[in-house]
C-alpha cells in the first residue's frame, strides 16, 4: 500500500491550489514586459490556472453543427433567402488576449457562414467590427482576423469598423422620455433583415446581450450602464446574476431582440495562451523541468536587457495557440448560457475563504492595449477592474484588505491609441479620484472633445470618454481594498496619482501589507496568466 | 457647462495652402492682361523668397506682402476673393475639415476662424464652412481703395492669442473650455492660451511641442 504521505502529495499535485512551504520554488510572475522570480512567505496560497481543456477535434464541423442545431431559433440556412440584406458583426481585437494564432476562430466561423450565404443567394453582406468606443482596428489587424481571402473580397467597402460617432451611421431603436436611456445600434445593422453576431468568448463577461448592446452602440446608449453607479452595484463582472452591468445590458439586449433579428454564433476558447517556447508558464513551478527553468531564465534575461519598446514588440508578436472548446448558436440567452458553462469549466478554481493580502501579477497586455502600451490607467483597470473581479461568490481579497500589483507602473502613454488618457491622467486625477465627481464634471467634456472624436473616427484612438470608463471600471476594487501597493514601481508619481503605495520589491510590498493587516495576515497569489478565476467558498 | 468656442487657424490647418498662395492668386488677377503676365512672372520668381520670409518671420512677411494690395478697390478685392475661394481654397480643403468642424459644433462650440490673411479673402471660406465668426487682418481703405496697410494689431503669433483672449472676454466664452487648432509652431501662443489645444498636421517644431505637452495631434487628409 502506498504510504499516506505520498498519496497526499499526489492529491496536491492535482489541485490548482498550492500552499507555499519551506523549500518551495520561487514563483515566475509577470511584471509588465518582464518577469519577477519571487520567493513567497511560507503559508502563501498560490492559485494556479486549470490546465487547458481539450479543444473540439474539428472546428469547422463544430461550427456547422452549431448553426444547424441552434438554441431557440431556426437553423441559419432556414433564415436565409435570396436578395436579403445580411450583416455579420464580429468581436474586435480586445479578445482574446493575446490575439489568437491564425486562423482566428472568427475567420473559421465567417468562412462557414459566408459559404452558406453564397449557396442561399445572399449577396448583400457587410462585415462590421463591433468595436463600440474602442479604437478602430488597423487594416493589417483586420486582415489577420478574417484571413486574406475574405479581406480581399470585402475590405474596405463591406468590411469596416463600427463608428459610434457617425451621425448618419446610428439608428435609435428606443429612447426614454428624459433621454437618459437610449437603445441605439449601427444603422446598417438596424436596416438588415438578419444580423449574424460572431463572438469569441474569452471571459464570462463577454458575449450574450453585451455583444449587440455594447459593441454596436453609441455614447448616448453606453452611458446608461458604463457609469460609477452601475459598477458599484455589480458584485462581480464575471457572474451575470450578480452584475448590475449585465442586467442593464440585458434590458438593452432584449430591446434589440424585440426590434431586430439576430442570430448569435458564440465560441469559447481554452486558456492555452502560450505556445511551445513559453508553455512552461502553464505549469506550477514545482513541475518545471530543467529545460523549462533554462527557457524561463533565458527569456527573463533577454527581456530585461531589451529596451522596453522592443520587449513589448516581441511579446505582442507572439500569438496564442488557443483551442476552440465549444461553439453554440441561436437566440441570445440560451446560446450564451451554454457558453458560460464551458467558460467556468475552464477557468473556475474553488478556494476556501478570502485572504487579507492578494497578489495580482500584471502582464504586458490588456483588452485595450493590444499592439500598444499598458499605460498607468490600464494597469489600474487590470488590477482593480478585471483581476479583482475574476471571481464567483465573493472577491478573493477581504474587505479592507491589501491588493499588491507587480508592475513597473511606468509613465508611458501611446498618443496614437490613447490620446485622451494622457489628458485624463495629467489633468483629472491630480484634481480628484472620485469616480462620481469625475463623471459629473468631466465626462461630457471628454466624450465630446472634437479632437478626440476625430482621432477615434479617423485615426486608431480610443474614444475620448474611454479613460473615464477605465477609471469607473476599477471602482469596485477601489471601494473594496483598504490599500493598494504596486511592487516594482519605477517612479513615485504614477502610484501617487492613482492613490497607491509603492515599493521596490514584492518582498517589501508584502512586509508593508503585513504591517497594515497584521503579522498573521493570510496571503494569496493568483498566478495569472493564463486566465484563472476563483470560486470563493 | 460654460459657453466655448473652437478657434481654427486656416492656412495649413483647414486648407492645404498657405498665405503665399493667396498672394500669388491676387497678384495674377490684378489688372490688364499684359500686366498680369509680367506680374505672374514676377510672382513666380518671388514666391520662393516669400515662402522663405514667411518661414522666418510671419509678421515682417505679412507687412511686406500686404503693400502689394495698395491701390486696389474694395469691390475688386472682394470679387477676386470669391474667385480665389473657388479656384484655390475650396479644392485645397482637407476632406476631413468639414467633419472636424461639424463635430465641434455638435459639442456646442462656436466656430471661429483665426487667420493672418485678410478678412475679405477668407470670408467665402468662412461662409462655406459655416463659421460663426472670424478673427482676421483688416485692410485699411481710403476712398474705397486699399492703402496697403493693415489696421493694427496684425493678427499673427502672440497677437492671435491676445485676439482670442479678448474675443472670449467680449463674447462671454470660457477660454479654458475652448479649443484651438493650428499647424504651425508660430501659433504656439494661440494654442497655449486655450484650454484644449490640438496640433493639426503640425510642422516639426509644433509636433515636438505637442508631444512635450501631450496635446493631441491630428493628421487631416
Amino acid at each position: 500500500m502506498r504510504p499516506l504521505k505520498t498519496l497526499k502529495k499526489l492529491y496536491d499535485e492535482e489541485s490548482q491550489v498550492v500552499i507555499t512551504e519551506k523549500g518551495s520554488p520561487p514563483r515566475a510572475l509577470f511584471s509588465g514586459e518582464n518577469f519577477l522570480l519571487e520567493d513567497l512567505p511560507v503559508g502563501t496560497r498560490v492559485i494556479f490556472p486549470r490546465p487547458p481543456l481539450e479543444g473540439v477535434p474539428n472546428v469547422k464541423a463544430a461550427i456547422r453543427w452549431a448553426i444547424n442545431h441552434p438554441e431557440g431559433m431556426d437553423p441559419l440556412h432556414a433564415l436565409l433567402r435570396p436578395g436579403m440584406k445580411l450583416t455579420c458583426v464580429i468581436d474586435d481585437i480586445s479578445v482574446p488576449l493575446p490575439p489568437m494564432a491564425t486562423p482566428d476562430v472568427r475567420q473559421s466561423i465567417l468562412e462557414v457562414v459566408l459559404e452558406l450565404c453564397a449557396d442561399s443567394g445572399v449577396d448583400d453582406i457587410h462585415l462590421i467590427i463591433a468595436n463600440a468606443l474602442h479604437r478602430r482596428m488597423t487594416e493589417g489587424e483586420m486582415r489577420r482576423m478574417v484571413g486574406q481571402k475574405i479581406h480581399d473580397a470585402y475590405y474596405p467597402d463591406r468590411y469596416y469598423n463600427h463608428d459610434a460617432e457617425d451621425p448618419d451611421g446610428i439608428t435609435e431603436l428606443e429612447r426614454s422620455p428624459c433621454g437618459s436611456h437610449v437603445v441605439a445600434v449601427n444603422r446598417r445593422v438596424a436596416e438588415s433583415d438578419l444580423t449574424v453576431y460572431i463572438n469569441v468568448n474569452f471571459v464570462p463577461m463577454n458575449g450574450g446581450h453585451k455583444s449587440m448592446g455594447t459593441g454596436l452602440a453609441n455614447y448616448a446608449s453606453l452611458r446608461a450602464h458604463h457609469n460609477p453607479k452601475t459598477i458599484r452595484d455589480s458584485e462581480s463582472y464575471m457572474e451575470p446574476t450578480k452584475s448590475e452591468l449585465y442586467r442593464r445590458n440585458e434590458r438593452i439586449g432584449k430591446a434589440i431582440d424585440k426590434h431586430l433579428k439576430v442570430f448569435h454564433i458564440e465560441s469559447v476558447l481554452n486558456n492555452r495562451m502560450f505556445g511551445p517556447a513559453t508553455d512552461f508558464l502553464h505549469k506550477k513551478e514545482e513541475d518545471y523541468t530543467e529545460g523549462d527553468r533554462l527557457k524561463f531564465h533565458a527569456m527573463r534575461y533577454a527581456l530585461s536587457k531589451m529596451p522596453r519598446a522592443a520587449a513589448r514588440t516581441v511579446l505582442n508578436s507572439i500569438p496564442a495557440p488557443y483551442d476552440v472548446t465549444g461553439v453554440f448558436a441561436g437566440a441570445t440567452e440560451p446560446t450564451h448560457q451554454k457558453i458560460l458553462e464551458k467558460s467556468w469549466q475552464q477557468y473556475s478554481v474553488p478556494v476556501q475563504g478570502q485572504s487579507d493580502i492578494v497578489i495580482f501579477p500584471i502582464p504586458f497586455i490588456s483588452p485595450y492595449s493590444v499592439n500598444s502600451i499598458l499605460n498607468p490607467l490600464l494597469v489600474q483597470v487590470m488590477g482593480l477592474g478585471y483581476f479583482f473581479n475574476l471571481n464567483r461568490g465573493v472577491p478573493l481579497v477581504k474587505k479592507g484588505g491589501v491588493i499588491i500589483l507587480t508592475h513597473p507602473a511606468f509613465d508611458e502613454f501611446d498618443p496614437v491609441q490613447h490620446p485622451s488618457y494622457i489628458e485624463f491622467f495629467n489633468r483629472v486625477l491630480p484634481e480628484t479620484r472620485d469616480a462620481v465627481k469625475i463623471e459629473q464634471k468631466f465626462e461630457r467634456e471628454f466624450a465630446e472633445n472634437p479632437s478626440y472624436v476625430h482621432l477615434y473616427r479617423k485615426g486608431n484612438a480610443y474614444h475620448g470618454v474611454h479613460p473615464l470608463y477605465m477609471w469607473y471600471w476599477g471602482e469596485n476594487g477601489r471601494q473594496h481594498a483598504g490599500k493598494v501597493i504596486v511592487a516594482g514601481a519605477e517612479n513615485n508619481h504614477v502610484p501617487a496619482l492613482l492613490g497607491w503605495d509603492r515599493t521596490d520589491t514584492l518582498t517589501e510590498a508584502i512586509e508593508e501589507a503585513r504591517g497594515f493587516m497584521g503579522r498573521s495576515a493570510s496571503i494569496s497569489l493568483l498566478r495569472i496568466a493564463p486566465t484563472v478565476m476563483v470560486d470563493v467558498k | 457647462m460654460d459657453a466655448k468656442a473652437a478657434f481654427y487657424d486656416v492656412d495649413g490647418t483647414l486648407v492645404k495652402t498657405n498665405v503665399v498662395h493667396v498672394y500669388a492668386y491676387y497678384a495674377m488677377n490684378r489688372g490688364s492682361l499684359l500686366g498680369m503676365a509680367g506680374r505672374t512672372l514676377a510672382t513666380a520668381a518671388s514666391v520662393p523668397l516669400f515662402a522663405a520670409m514667411d518661414a522666418l518671420d510671419r509678421k515682417t512677411f505679412n507687412e511686406f506682402f500686404y503693400r502689394y494690395y495698395a491701390g486696389l478697390s474694395e469691390d475688386r478685392l472682394i470679387s477676386v476673393a470669391e474667385d480665389m475661394f473657388e479656384d484655390v481654397l475650396k479644392p485645397a480643403l482637407y476632406e476631413q475639415t468639414r467633419d472636424l468642424i461639424d463635430q465641434a459644433r455638435r459639442a456646442g462650440c462656436r466656430i471661429v476662424l483665426v487667420t493672418g490673411a485678410l478678412d475679405f479673402s477668407m470670408r467665402p471660406l468662412a461662409r462655406h464652412l459655416g463659421a460663426d465668426d472670424m478673427i482676421a487682418n483688416k485692410m485699411q481703405f481710403v476712398g474705397g481703395k486699399a492703402t496697403g496697410k493693415v489696421i493694427p494689431p496684425i493678427i499673427e503669433g502672440a497677437n492671435k492669442a491676445n485676439a482670442i483672449r479678448s474675443y472670449c472676454v467680449r463674447e462671454g466664452l470660457s477660454l479654458d473650455q475652448s479649443h484651438g487648432y493650428s499647424d504651425s509652431a508660430s501659433d504656439y501662443a494661440m494654442l497655449s492660451v486655450v484650454g484644449r489645444p490640438t496640433a493639426v498636421n503640425p510642422d516639426m517644431r509644433l509636433r515636438a511641442i505637442a508631444r512635450a505637452y501631450n496635446w493631441p495631434i491630428l493628421d487631416l487628409k
